[in-house]
C-alpha cells in the first residue's frame, strides 16, 4: 500500500463536503458536511501515523483528540441550530437574513 | 511503482473495495435529496472509514469512530433532523440553486491537494501489519504523555454538553412556572 492512496481518498472525501457545506440549504446537512471533512482529516493523520510509524502514535491519538470535539461540535451545533428554528420556524441558511445589510 | 504492480498486491483489493464504496457514500451525502437518507449514508461512510482504519491497524480508533458517529452523532444529528420539521420525503431545496460554482471550487481543492501530496509522498509507502495491537501503545501515551490534552479534550465534552443543554432548554414562561409551582 501507498500513503498517496489514503490521501487523495481523504482529499476526495474532503472536496464533497466543501461542495455540501456550500451548496445544502438545510443547517443539519452543513453539519453533515463537516463531519465529512473531519472524518477525511482522520483518514489522513491514521495514514501517516502509519507511514511514519513514531514510537508514540502520535497520528491515533490526535485523531482520537478530532474524534472528542468533533462530537461535542455536533452537540453546540445542534443545540444553536434548535435554537435558530425556535426563534425562526425555519433551519434554512438562506432565511437567516437578519443581519445582512 | 506501476499501476499494474499496485494492483497486483492483494491488500489494495480490499482498499478498493472498502474506498470506493465509501466514495459513493461520501458522495451522496452531499448530493442525496432526502436528508434522512443524507444521514444514512453518512452512517456508510463512516463505516467505510472505519474498514479503512482497520486496514492501517488502527483498530481502537477504528471502534471508537463506529462508536461515536454510528452510535451517537447519527443519532443526534437525526433528532435534530426530526425537531427541526425539516421535510423527510424527497425535497428538491435542500440545495441552493448555485451548485456550479461551489462544485468548481471543490474541484479545484481536490485537484491541488491531490497534486500537492503527489508531489511531496508520491512515492512513500505504508507498513501493513504492525507487530501485535496499537491500542495497548495508544492508551499508554493517553495516560502517560498525553494526560494533560486528554484531560483538556474531557473538560471540552463536558463543557460542550453543559453548554448545549443551556442553549437548547427552553425556559418556561410565567403561567408554566405558576402550574409548576402548584403542583
Amino acid at each position: 500500500m501507498t500513503v498517496i492512496q489514503f490521501v487523495i481518498l481523504g482529499a476526495a472525501l474532503f472536496s464533497f463536503g466543501v461542495y455540501g457545506l456550500l451548496v445544502r440549504r438545510n443547517l443539519v446537512l452543513v453539519l453533515l458536511s463537516v463531519e465529512l471533512m473531519l472524518a477525511a482529516v482522520n483518514i489522513n493523520l491514521v495514514a501517516f501515523e502509519s507511514m511514519l510509524a513514531t514510537s508514540e502514535l502520535l497520528g491515533q491519538v490526535f485523531t482520537v483528540f478530532v474524534i472528542t470535539v468533533a462530537a461535542a461540535e455536533v452537540g453546540i451545533g445542534l443545540a444553536i441550530i434548535l435554537m435558530i428554528f425556535r426563534n425562526r420556524q425555519s433551519a434554512n441558511a438562506d432565511e437567516l437574513t437578519l443581519m445582512r445589510w | 511503482m506501476t499501476f499494474a504492480d499496485w494492483i497486483a498486491e492483494p491488500v489494495n483489493w480490499a482498499f478498493l473495495a472498502i474506498a470506493l464504496p465509501t466514495l459513493f457514500c461520501g458522495f451522496r451525502v452531499v448530493t442525496a435529496r432526502n436528508v434522512v437518507h443524507a444521514a444514512l449514508f453518512l452512517v456508510a461512510t463512516m463505516g467505510g472509514v472505519a474498514a479503512l482504519f482497520l486496514l492501517l491497524s488502527a483498530e481502537f480508533v477504528a471502534w471508537a469512530l463506529v462508536l461515536i458517529y454510528v452510535g451517537a452523532v447519527i443519532i443526534l444529528l437525526l433528532f435534530g433532523i426530526m425537531i427541526t420539521r425539516a421535510p423527510t420525503g424527497i425535497d428538491w431545496t435542500l440545495s441552493g440553486e448555485q451548485q456550479i460554482i461551489p462544485g468548481v471550487l471543490a474541484l479545484a481543492l481536490f485537484a491541488l491537494i491531490t497534486w500537492a501530496s503527489l508531489e511531496a509522498f508520491g512515492t512513500s509507502t505504508l507498513t501493513v501489519v504492525g507487530e501485535g495491537s496499537s491500542t495497548e501503545l495508544l492508551g499508554r501515551m493517553l495516560v502517560t504523555r498525553f494526560v494533560i490534552p486528554f484531560e483538556v479534550v474531557g473538560f471540552v465534552l463536558l463543557g460542550a454538553l453543559i453548554g448545549g443543554i443551556t442553549i437548547a432548554r427552553r425556559d418556561l414562561t410565567p403561567l408554566e412556572e405558576e402550574q409548576r409551582g402548584a403542583v
